[in-house]
């Protein structure tokens, strides 16, 4: 017996210490001391340590980054902590959620500077400056060139295109329900023939042969024949994925080719926009405030495209020579108004799926 | 040394020890004897401070031991099924109550090394403990409990899975050492022979009260009650009505001991004292059944069946044992029967029920061993032979 | 140490029978309160945002949900493949807990190690691995034309390789020390081999067995990863709904009842599964494993274990063998190419960190969780070991206990993104404010290692003669010294497998860590997953590389495991 007793005070013990251990570090790493400012973003957020430092050079704060689960996750997150953020700044909203926050009063406004080297596209929520817009970039099919060249035909360039029997079987692309390109695809064909016409084309992509897998790495690395990290085992020429993924398929090659390997449909693209915003209820506001203006301003931008594969949204910034070499400008890729986007999302999905997948 | 001052024990509604007292003086040899279920193992348990007393007080050296706990005591304890530590070789387990006393390594080394030359086990020290055979473990047992040099060594029955060879010679070697050692000891045990040969003094218990202490030879010639009657094998029992030398029995008129008290009473007549003879000296049996004891005296147990009266056993050798079936007469010796004055009590229950020895293996639920069962019933007086003279024929 | 006897001891001595209660109840505090804060509490905040709003409960959203045919095909499809994959994994695992408990061959240990690998390794990368297995070009596709992707034979497969070691462990541990002349005994008495082990060993195995099969089904009912990435959208468990409700739709309202809904079933489940072991549970004689194994003989024993190493090469080599060959297969041919890409990563970006820091990370975390679930799940199985010294009111205590049991066992059943979002509303004030301390991440594992340090250390600390420790104690040896010289020892073992058990789930857990923002200190897990979301044979290979290097961290730390588990078997 008490041996128990002795056994569960050794426990208690230990386990108050490691709580004391807990708190103590807690109270360092808490983001209340106003020489950090804390960004609060999703696991793709990336950024070279010397532009990070750069930063810290010339305004005198630390970032300190939280990483909150995949893109949607981590908006529904700071959703859920509205009014009692985890941080000052949170970045990586796109424009088919951006709603959500705004909606629910996540964000405070503030107006970063250099909003007018920004086009104005791109600009969400003009009159209260609530969101920055960061970067952007399109979903878009993607082809292997290889694959048609063998064949001898012509890849795909539009929507309308993939539906056609010649592109029998060959595309597949994501659940809408869980994936982000997934949905942009379907967003992409709401956007290009309406409210009404949308579901007669997936109908017609269905009896085309468009297979449907769970998530982007599937698709991409599995069924996409030209995923270089798939090994050619895949058997799909065309999968649903970014405008910057050919020149990603690149990135590294000791001797880079003369054209990346994969090329993208250009009249199939969606537009996701990703913003940033001041926390309602950041400890450092100040310094967030900061942080945005640096978000937007041009060491960050630049230092992009090959942190995150996507497009800065400043006109004045210059492209790394990986994407202007073997990425595609896209001229005109559809767009949805965020709000529309919100208010029918559910729907779309639902209806997507049934049509789609079961 | 030890005072148990009526110490009380329940599990539930089972009472497993019931207003216990009892004495060890230093340097004595006590067993407490009885049947399973009779609480002995408890009241090692209560002394050493594994079993909480409900009531009453333990007293070491004059010190009331509620509060101190089992590892403050200074008390040793042999478990019954040794309770070797698996994990550890035999010095090992040797060494662990010097380590526990923080007595330096070197002291330990030595004294380690003293006790397996002392129970028999010289250069043992790294065997593991589960390639012993049964005795070895016994003697690792003991040689464990001693290193400490407890005030008082405690023994569950220490001999207890033994063979019979083994145990009547190691009986003989730990009252040797016991006595060389001075060693205060509380043993318990069911068996009243390894009793009688080990102990200065025997307590005899029965369903958590004693009933009957004394010295061996004491508690054998003069047993308190039928109970402790039956429980050291005599089951010659009659009920008898004394009147001056003689009582009144189903067996006819039996000759008494000078002294024994008038009136209503059981007698007692060990089977040395039931000698054969033709069927018309005595009282007249037919021999029903006989068991060859063998021993030095080629002792052969005679089972009779009077006309009259319970069946009656009588011990005589080999040469004159009458065939099964013979028609003999039964003689009676007074020097050999003796009056019961504990209460007539004979619902003890059957004999091999009750001294039923497995009181609780090694693979038997450990929890099973904290309660013995059984129900409280009123109580045997303590023997009130203790210290009188000792008739000198045993 | 001695005030704490003293505070039990009056109350000991005016009423003995209660000692046991409250002895047990002392000791449930701590992991009570523990679960209570870092789950109970997180998910019932959860649970409450989605179904009270303006201060009323809604709960006619249960109705409307449970109403929805689709809810129950998620339920349906939930429950079939967890008993489909949990009658699988016992199928094929029982046969090589047979060989490891009762055969000695060399490289037992090599393989022991070996079958727990994938276990530990993140979800997403035994997925691909068994992509790489049975799915398109795979290796079973191109030398017998198998493809299992996107049926839920690849589902089911995954499963048993990643849920193998479990059976393989639990039971495997207990068998090797149970008494194998019990079952000669038996044969002695005259039953036939097969007789023998199912009337006696099989009851004795009854308990770790029935425990084991309790994991591998909430394990596969919670299953998340696997399904995303072999089952292809037909697919969905609960989780995976509770997944797409709370992080894509928040929908928290239908996710609060499909959470509630998870909670029932998994409550139903461990209420069957108490009832069934409930009078099963006995002290058993523990032998030392070094005892019970011998070298095989006779052709039926070979041929169990060559079907079993079999088994275990098609199950765990083939897959893991995949793994490595992709790794090593950069754009230039086999080499080390995308190990050093990996070691350029810590250059630039903050996005990856350097494969050390993130191992250290990784182990540094998974340290902290298992100490934590040490700690909690060793103090659960002592309230649950202690027995009362009194009959009256056993079965009021029983029950407590089963319910406490009960209890350890949900975070298993529960979803790592409510516990995630959970955590995110819930321990938001201070001085709860856990939410961008990294204790949160240890947090979040230690409540999956918790019910595995239980299930582990229960059977053996109930094992234990209590009468050892009493020896110990009239020796000399006070309370906390006697565990420590005769309980710990026993146990050992246990606490090892146990410790074994909650730093691999620790570092292979991705579910949970993934949503619970802290800082730039990303797991192995994580990283890879980051690293797959990624294009490119470079990120790819770099994906597969960081795989490779946590596969070898893990069989490097449960070899050792291995290499300690024998040396103190050394000592019996």
């Amino acid at each position: 017996m008490n041996t128990h007793v002795r056994r569960a005070a050794a426990a208690t013990t230990a386990v108050l210490t490691l709580a004391l251990l807990a708190t103590a570090c807690g109270g360092s790493g808490g983001g209340g001391d106003s020489k950090t400012v804390t960004l609060v973003t999703h696991d793709s957020f990336a950024a070279s340590k010397s532009v990070l430092r750069d930063f810290t050079k010339k305004t005198g704060y630390k970032v300190k980054v939280l990483r909150g689960g995949d893109a949607g996750a981590a908006v529904n997150q700071a959703v859920l902590n509205k009014g009692n953020p985890q941080g000052d700044v949170f970045f990586g909203v796109d424009n088919t959620l951006l709603s959500r926050p705004l909606d629910r009063g996540v964000f405070t406004p503030y107006e970063a500077k250099g909003l007018d080297e920004v086009p104005e596209r791109l600009q969400a929520d003009r009159d209260k400056h609530r969101v920055t817009p960061v970067d952007t970039g399109e979903v878009c099919v993607n082809y292997d060139r290889a694959w048609f060249a063998d064949k001898k035909l012509e890849p795909p360039r539009t929507l309308d295109d993939l539906t056609k029997p010649r592109y029998k079987d060959l595309l597949v692309t994501e659940d809408a329900a869980t994936s982000s390109p997934g949905l942009a695809f379907v967003l992409a064909s709401v956007a290009e023939y309406g409210e009404k016409g949308w579901q007669g084309y997936w109908k017609k992509l269905r009896a085309n042969g468009v297979e449907v897998v769970d998530g982007w790495e599937q698709a991409y690395n599995d069924r996409f024949t030209g995923s270089r990290g798939g090994k050619g085992k895949g058997d799909k020429p065309l999968v649903v994925s970014y405008a910057s993924s050919p020149p990603v398929e690149v990135l590294g090659d000791k001797s880079p080719p003369a054209q990346a390997p994969t090329g993208v449909a250009k009249g199939t693209c969606f537009r996701q926009t990703e913003y940033a915003g001041l926390l309602d209820g950041a400890k450092n506001s100040k310094g967030g405030k900061a942080l945005l203006d640096f978000l937007l301003g041009k060491r960050f931008q630049e230092d992009l495209p090959l942190q995150m594969f996507v497009s800065p949204v400043r006109e004045d910034a210059r492209l790394p020579k990986l994407f202007t070499k073997y990425g595609q400008t896209i001229e005109d890729p559809a767009t949805l108004a965020p709000e529309k986007i919100t208010k029918n999302r559910e729907r779309w999905i639902k209806t997507w799926t049934s049509l789609a997948v079961k | 040394m030890l005072r148990l001052d009526g110490v009380t024990v329940r599990f539930g509604t089972h009472t497993a020890l019931d207003a216990v007292d009892l004495e060890v003086s230093a340097h004595e040899t006590v067993c407490v004897l009885g049947p399973s279920g009779s609480g002995k193992s408890t009241l090692l348990r209560v002394v050493a401070g594994l079993q909480r007393a409900d009531e009453g007080r333990v007293l070491l050296s004059g010190r009331d031991q509620s509060a101190v706990p089992p590892h403050k005591r200074g008390v040793g304890l042999m478990f019954q099924d040794h309770q070797l530590f698996p994990q550890r070789d035999v010095a090992g387990n040797v060494a662990f109550g010097p380590r526990m006393h923080r007595t330096g390594r070197a002291e330990t080394e030595r004294r380690v090394a003293e006790l397996l030359e002392l129970v028999g086990l010289p250069g043992a020290g790294r065997r593991s403990v589960t390639a012993l055979s049964g005795g070895e473990q016994q003697r690792v047992a003991l040689a464990r409990a001693l290193a400490p040099e407890p005030r008082l060594l405690m023994l569950d029955e220490p001999l207890g899975q033994l063979d019979r060879g083994l145990r009547e010679r190691l009986v003989v070697e730990l009252r040797a050492l016991f006595q060389r050692l001075g060693t205060t000891v509380l043993a318990v045990t069911h068996d009243h022979g390894e009793a009688f040969a080990l102990a200065d003094r025997v307590v005899v218990m029965r369903e958590g009260r004693i009933a009957q202490t004394g010295t061996p030879l004491e508690v054998w010639q003069r047993p308190a009650s039928p109970f402790v009657a039956r429980f050291l094998g005599f089951d010659n029992l009659v009920p008898a009505t004394v009147v001056g030398q003689a009582a009144d029995t189903a067996w006819g008129t039996l000759p008494v001991p000078e002294g024994t008290p008038r009136g209503t009473t059981r007698l007692l007549v060990r089977p040395g004292g039931v000698s054969l003879r033709a069927p018309q000296e005595g009282l007249r049996c037919t021999v029903e059944a006989r068991t060859f004891r063998g021993g030095d005296a080629s002792t052969v147990t005679v089972l009779l069946r009077p006309h009259d009266g319970p069946p009656l056993e009588a011990a005589c050798t080999l040469r004159d044992a009458p065939e099964e079936g013979a028609e003999v007469g039964a003689v009676f010796d007074p020097r050999e029967v003796v009056a019961l004055t504990g209460p007539d009590e004979e619902s003890v229950g059957t004999d091999e029920e009750v001294f039923e020895t497995d009181e609780d293996g090694p693979g038997t639920d450990a929890r099973d061993a904290e309660t013995d069962d059984g129900s409280s019933r009123p109580g045997l007086f303590p023997g009130q032979l203790f210290g009188e003279d000792v008739p000198k024929d045993a | 140490m001695d005030l704490a006897r003293r505070e039990i001891a009056p109350r000991g001595r005016t009423r003995p029978r209660a000692l046991g209660t409250w002895v047990r109840l002392g000791l449930m505090a701590v992991p009570v309160a523990f679960f209570a804060v870092f789950f109970g509490y997180p998910v019932a905040a959860i649970v409450g945002r989605g179904l009270r709003a303006g201060g009323q409960w809604h709960l006619e959203r249960i109705g409307q949900v449970l109403g929805d045919g689709a809810t129950l095909q998620v339920l349906w499809f939930t429950v079939w493949q967890a008993a489909a994959s949990t009658a699988l994994t016992l199928a094929l695992a029982l046969p090589a807990v047979w060989v490891f408990a009762r055969l000695d061959f060399p490289g037992k240990r090599l393989l022991r190690a070996l079958v727990t690998v994938p276990f530990v390794l993140p979800t997403v990368v035994v997925g691909s691995a068994i992509l790489a297995l049975a799915g398109r070009g795979g290796v079973l596709d191109e030398w017998v034309g198998l493809r299992l992707d996107t049926s839920v034979w690849a589902i089911l497969l995954a499963h048993v390789v990643l849920n193998y070691a479990v059976v393989v462990r639990t039971v495997g541990g207990f068998w090797s020390q149970l008494d194998p002349r019990q079952e000669e005994a038996a044969r002695m008495l005259g039953a036939g081999r097969f007789t023998a082990w199912r009337r006696i060993t099989l009851p004795a195995l009854a308990p770790s067995v029935g425990a084991a099969a309790l994991i591998v089904f909430l394990f596969t009912f919670t299953s998340f990863g696997v399904i995303q990435v072999l089952g292809g959208p037909r697919f969905a468990t609960l989780e995976v709904e509770i997944y797409r409700q709370t992080a894509s739709l928040l929908d928290l309202p239908t996710a609060a009842v499909l959470t509630l809904l998870q909670f029932a079933a998994v409550a139903a489940l461990l209420a069957v599964h108490a009832w069934s072991l409930r009078k099963r549970e006995t002290a058993l004689r523990l032998l030392p494993a070094e005892h019970t194994a011998r070298r095989p003989s006779g052709a039926g024993q070979w041929t169990v274990l060559c079907c079993v190493l079999a088994t275990i090469f098609v199950l765990t080599v083939v897959p893991l063998l995949v793994l490595v060959q992709r790794a090593f297969d950069g754009p230039d041919g086999y080499g080390l190419t995308s190990f050093r890409d990996l070691a350029g990563q810590a250059e630039g970006a903050t996005f990856v960190v350097a494969p050390l820091e993130a191992i250290g990370n990784s182990l540094a975390y998974a340290a902290v969780a298992t100490a934590i679930a040490l700690v909690i799940g060793g103090l659960a199985a002592a309230a649950l070991t202690v027995t009362p010294r009194t009959n009256g009111g056993a079965a009021r205590t029983g029950r407590l206990v089963r319910g406490f049991d009960a209890l350890l066992m949900l975070p298993l059943g529960t979803s790592a993104v409510t516990v995630g979002f959970g955590f995110l509303i819930a321990l938001d004030e201070p001085p709860l404010d856990l939410r961008s301390t990294w204790i949160l991440v240890p947090l979040a594992q230690a409540l999956v290692g918790v019910p595995f340090v239980i299930r582990t250390m229960l059977p053996v600390l109930r094992a234990v003669d209590v009468r050892l420790r009493e020896a110990a104690a009239v020796l000399g040896a006070s309370p906390l010294r006697a565990w420590r010289e005769v309980d710990f020892p026993l146990v050992r073992r246990a606490i090892l497998v146990a410790a074994g058990f909650a730093f691999a789930v620790s570092l292979g857990e991705f579910g949970a860590t993934v949503f619970i923002a802290r800082p730039d200190t990303p797991t192995l897990p994580v990283a890879v997953a980051r690293m797959l979301g990624r294009a490119g044979e470079s990120n790819y290979g770099q994906a597969m590389a960081l795989s490779t290097i946590l596969m070898l961290v893990c069989t490097a730390v449960l070899f050792a495991l291995e290499r300690v588990r024998t040396d103190s078997q050394g000592e019996f």
